[in-house]
């Protein structure tokens, strides 16, 4: 596989990166070859406009929202590392790897998938963040509305959206603020099976 | 039918006897014509007799905790055949192949398709042909090949048989039965996935045994020499063809079903036997063609599920669903009456040890190993991987059933010299699954810890967040780059969406087919019900005035009062208006107007055409709605009053409601005045009966003229035009105030009920009765100033409509 290793070579922190998200060698690869026909000037970095190259997520009714979890705050550019970390987390949790007590446990496991530590991404913590825009750690009415509307915009009029996203709001909301919080939002998925649904197959 | 046809040799012949030289001298006033009608006769009294079964044992509760129905049903069919023997000397009912294939699976079939978590199916697909079509091969090449070994050791004594011969039983016997496992796992409740596969498995098998059997059959004729490579590629091709060719068939069928009930507006009445008679045509094609049958009528119910659902009216998807449940409880039901009945039977019982000794252990063994096998290999691809637990009860759950019976009693006796012992192997195996595996499943499945389904109720935060997820993973797929399930699941959703809802749904229900949106709607409803049985139990009385506040956060105010009774002790949040949206609130009396005329007017219509068979709904006076309005608001004031002087509300109206609970909400609306206005913004999506416990079938329903009428409807906005001149009560609502305008027309009845009897001098409090907010209770308002003003009179005539009117504000 001499392709294979002299494009590993090319990435800096190769190693860590593997360990720390449990991707093959194959899969790096992969990855990044797409994250250098993304990266059309070759900076090395994505910027959104990269990403609204890809036609068929501009379809996607919440398509920014999504290449805006990419994007740490603050950041205006994604690097392969930061790149590879997200996807990582919808690689299917597998059982069988052997468990290194010395390693950090791999990002996507279910614990990690149920804190909130602030520096490593979880998937319950993307999806919250693709409801909360404005990244108070509340997901206010008005956000869950636009969501609701981008998403359901062709078949239910406004005044149901409102009542919807009321009575989302009312369901989830513990504390009665009118607001859901990052644990109100993690308690009312504890039935969804995060796991099952939120694995993509290619990335095993 | 065949089962009558030679049943009961022995009426016939006392019939012969009798009535044959039948020359009357007298008037006879009663004759006995037991010959005309015995065949239907027989069938209804079987049909009875086995519904009474289920019957019998449902007296002892914890019987049926241990032993599964199935189980029970065959003992009692042991019994009935017992007697039946003892008074014949000949077992003379029995099981016929050709009632069963034709008259009793059908409909277990659409039924089992028809409530296919449709999702879950295809999500599985690629494990469930995988089981289905390779391990059922499988199977039956092992169990063949296997027996074939013993026979030639010498085990199994002296038979008659040969190497295609047990290949072809190994077939028959090898496959999963469907009615088997609904049977047995329906009580089990496992976790979704592995109900899926084994129940999949149990259906799209059909397939494989049917062209097992012919081929396994033609080679028999054949006879050995003649098979050579190219009857075998034949037969591989006739798998295909088969199968391929029975889901096709399934499929134009479902098209065709949903195509018409696309067009069936009109004749609502009948809608639901479209269904029925197209699903066993779909059967019964297919069996013409010698295709699968069962794989036809699977696909059928499969595919047309959701088009059909969205199309037809709520109570024809209702009574389509418990009509399918009732025909396929009732078919189990009498097949496991009558395979206990046929073993009652000396003449087929031929016993031989070994040979049923070793096909039991066979098949045991084998259905692990097989798998086991599989389910390593699919492992590889899976992304959810199956782990042992659940292998070992799918392996266990591998339940032979009526159709291997069935199947079984086709054969020819003089091809297949060992026919008799090959029924009574049947017979054993089936028996050994349904009673030994089906008591034992249960226990072994809480020893094993098996995850089970989950049985929590699906918030509308989860199905958001599941659709957000999905937007979510299709758009990760998107961004690195690859093509994954969920890829082509977006592709194909949105090919459904652009074309086949186009071709197969009405325009309405086009609209409102989301599942996010019938969530909601079944959240609403239950609450509304909640809320009205607190209510009731309360006397009516819950509402708490409120002068001040000109809306009502339902959320702030009644959480505390409400028992646990109401989930979370909101009734809705629907109901939360805010008073600046005025435009949003006069639109919504609009909607309510429309609701109210929808809703009672229905319930009406249900009430009168009790004895029409043609129409369900024939006139839209709309003074029946303002006649149905007055008699509940009446009828509301009187509990009221009741009630203030210490008498106890009526109580038929809670009864009527629970009565009505678990069907149409909207019926209770006619009976309970109280919450009126709340009942019937929800009861427009009413879909009332609880889903199945899988989802299954969407549930969806057609938003129907809500959409069209609600916001802008020129009727209405008409009227609101015509009575500025003349406006004449206070803030009412235009509906109300209609009747003004049309008073002439009216028949003096109706006008008297008109005028309500209590009607207070300040209408406005008759406004919440639409949608609004704030107090609810008009005839709290009404009592308290006591005025009683008016009553001879209409109320004097409100201000010009425009819009500030509506509701109450302050």
């Amino acid at each position: 596989m001499g392709s294979t290793n002299s494009t590993l070579s090319k990435i800096p922190n190769v190693e860590e990166l593997m360990q720390e998200t449990g991707f093959t060698p194959a899969h790096i690869v992969r990855l990044y070859d797409r994250f250098e026909a993304l990266d059309k000037e070759k900076t090395g970095h994505l910027r959104p406009q990269d990403f609204g190259a890809i036609n068929r997520l501009a379809m996607n009714p919440i398509g920014d929202r999504i290449i805006g979890a990419f994007f740490s705050p603050g950041q205006e550019t994604v690097d392969f590392h930061s790149f590879v970390r997200i996807l990582a987390h919808f690689r299917p949790a597998d059982k069988k790897r052997p468990k290194d007590p010395s390693m950090p446990e791999p990002v996507n496991s279910r614990t990690s998938k149920l804190k909130y530590p602030p520096l490593v991404f979880s998937l319950i913590s993307v999806a919250f963040q693709l409801y909360d825009q404005d990244k108070d750690g509340k997901i206010s009415r008005a956000e869950l509305l636009q969501v609701l509307r981008s998403m359901l915009e062709m078949q239910v009029t406004e005044e149901q959206l409102e009542s919807i996203a009321d009575r989302t709001i009312q369901e989830a909301d513990l504390d009665k603020d009118d607001a859901i919080s990052f644990e109100e939002f993690r308690k009312s998925l504890e039935k969804v099976n995060i796991d099952h649904k939120m694995s993509i197959r290619f990335l095993r | 039918m065949v089962l009558l046809a030679i049943s009961r040799p022995s009426l016939a012949s006392e019939a012969t006897g009798n009535g044959t030289e039948h020359t009357i001298t007298t008037l006879p006033i009663v004759i006995w014509k037991w010959e005309e009608i015995h065949f239907p006769y027989l069938v209804a009294l079987w049909v009875l007799v086995s519904w009474l079964c289920k019957l019998v044992f449902q007296l002892n509760p914890c019987l049926t905790r241990v032993i599964p129905e199935s189980g029970l049903l065959i003992c009692i069919g042991w019994v009935l055949g017992g007697i039946i023997y003892g008074a014949d000397k000949v077992q003379t009912f029995r099981l016929q192949p050709f009632t069963f294939f034709f008259y009793l699976l059908p409909q277990i079939v659409l039924d089992a398709g028809y409530s296919m978590p449709n999702k879950l199916f295809f999500g599985n697909l690629g494990a469930i042909l995988v089981y289905a079509v390779i391990g059922t091969c499988w199977n039956a090449a092992t169990l063949g090949l296997a027996l074939w070994g013993c026979w030639l050791g010498g085990a199994m004594g002296n038979i008659d048989t040969g190497l295609l011969q047990l290949l072809l039983f190994g077939s028959l016997i090898a496959a999963v039965d469907p009615v088997a496992v609904i049977a047995v796992f329906e009580e089990v409740h496992v976790n979704e996935v592995l109900y899926i596969l084994v129940f999949g498995e149990s259906l799209l098998n059909d397939g494989v045994t049917v062209v097992l059997f012919n081929v396994f059959d033609a080679f028999v004729s054949l006879g050995g020499a003649q098979i050579d490579a190219v009857e075998i590629i034949k037969g591989i091709i006739s798998f295909f063809v088969v199968a391929v060719g029975g889901s096709l068939v399934g499929v134009v069928f479902a098209l065709l079903i949903s195509l018409l009930t696309r067009c069936t507006k009109n004749i609502q009445i009948i809608e639901p036997g479209f269904i029925f008679v197209l699903g066993y045509l779909s059967y019964l094609t297919a069996e013409m063609l010698s295709l699968s049958a069962i794989l036809s009528c699977t696909f059928c119910g499969v595919c047309c599920q959701k088009y059909i659902n969205a199309n037809m009216d709520e109570r024809s998807v209702s009574t389509v669903r418990s009509t399918m449940k009732v025909f396929a409880n009732g078919s189990e039901t009498i097949i496991f009456v009558f395979l206990g009945i046929s073993a009652i039977d000396p003449s087929i019982w031929v016993w031989n040890t070994a040979f049923i000794l070793l096909t039991l252990l066979f098949i045991f063994v084998f259905r692990f190993i097989g798998v086991f096998l599989l389910t390593w290999i699919l492992n590889q691809y899976r992304l959810v991987p199956l782990d042992f637990i659940d292998q070992l009860v799918m392996g266990y759950g591998g339940l032979r059933g009526a159709v291997a019976y069935g199947l079984v009693l086709l054969l020819d006796e003089n091809k297949y010299k060992e026919k008799k012992l090959m029924i009574s192997t049947t017979l054993i195996v089936v028996y050994f699954t349904v009673m030994l595996q089906g008591i034992t499943m249960k226990p072994l499945v809480t020893w094993l810890k098996v995850k089970r389904a989950a049985v929590s109720e699906r918030t509308l935060a989860e199905k958001i967040q599941n659709r957000t997820f999905d937007h979510m993973l299709v758009a990760i797929e998107d961004i690195s780059g690859q093509i994954g399930d969920n890829y082509m699941r977006d592709k194909w959703n949105n090919f459904e969406e652009k074309w086949l809802y186009w071709l197969l749904m009405t325009p309405i229900a086009r609209k409102s087919c989301d599942p996010i949106f019938n969530i909601f709607h079944k959240l609403n409803i239950k609450d509304a019900t909640s809320y009205v049985k607190e209510g009731e139990r309360r006397g009516s009385l819950a509402f708490v005035r409120n002068e001040n506040k000109a809306d009502v956060d339902f959320n702030k105010k009644f959480g505390a009062d409400f028992s646990e009774m109401i989930r979370d002790s909101v009734p809705s949040v629907c109901l939360d208006m805010h008073e600046q949206d005025l435009k949003m609130r006069e639109s919504e009396d609009f909607d309510a107007h429309h609701l109210l005329q929808q809703h009672l007017y229905k319930g009406r219509k249900q009430h009168r055409h009790r004895y029409s068979r043609k129409q369900l709904e024939v006139n839209k006076d709309e003074h029946e709605v303002q006649e149905i309005f007055q008699r509940t608001m009446r009828s509301r004031l009187e509990s009221f009053k009741s009630a203030k002087m210490g008498v106890a509300p009526p109580k038929k109206i809670s009864k009527h409601l629970k009565k009505d609970q678990p069907q149409k909400v909207r019926e209770a609306c006619t009976f309970s005045s109280f919450p009126l206005v709340f009942i019937t913004i929800f009861l427009e999506f009413s879909e009332g009966d609880s889903a199945s416990g899988y989802e299954a079938a969407g549930g969806s329903f057609p938003m129907r003229a809500y959409r069209g009428a609600g916001i802008v409807n020129p009727a209405f906005m008409a009227e609101m035009d015509t009575m500025d001149p003349m406006p004449p009560m206070q803030q009412i609502p235009s509906w109300l105030a209609e009747t003004e305008v049309d008073s002439s027309n009216m028949v003096p009845s109706q006008r008297a009920q008109l005028r309500l009897p209590w009607t207070p001098s300040n209408l406005r409090r008759l406004a919440p009765l639409c949608l609004s907010t704030h107090s609810n209770d008009s005839f709290l308002l009404a009592d308290s100033p006591a005025t009683q003003e008016g009553i001879s009179e209409l109320p004097p005539p409100p201000p010009p409509q425009d819009g500030q009117g509506q509701g109450t504000h302050k």
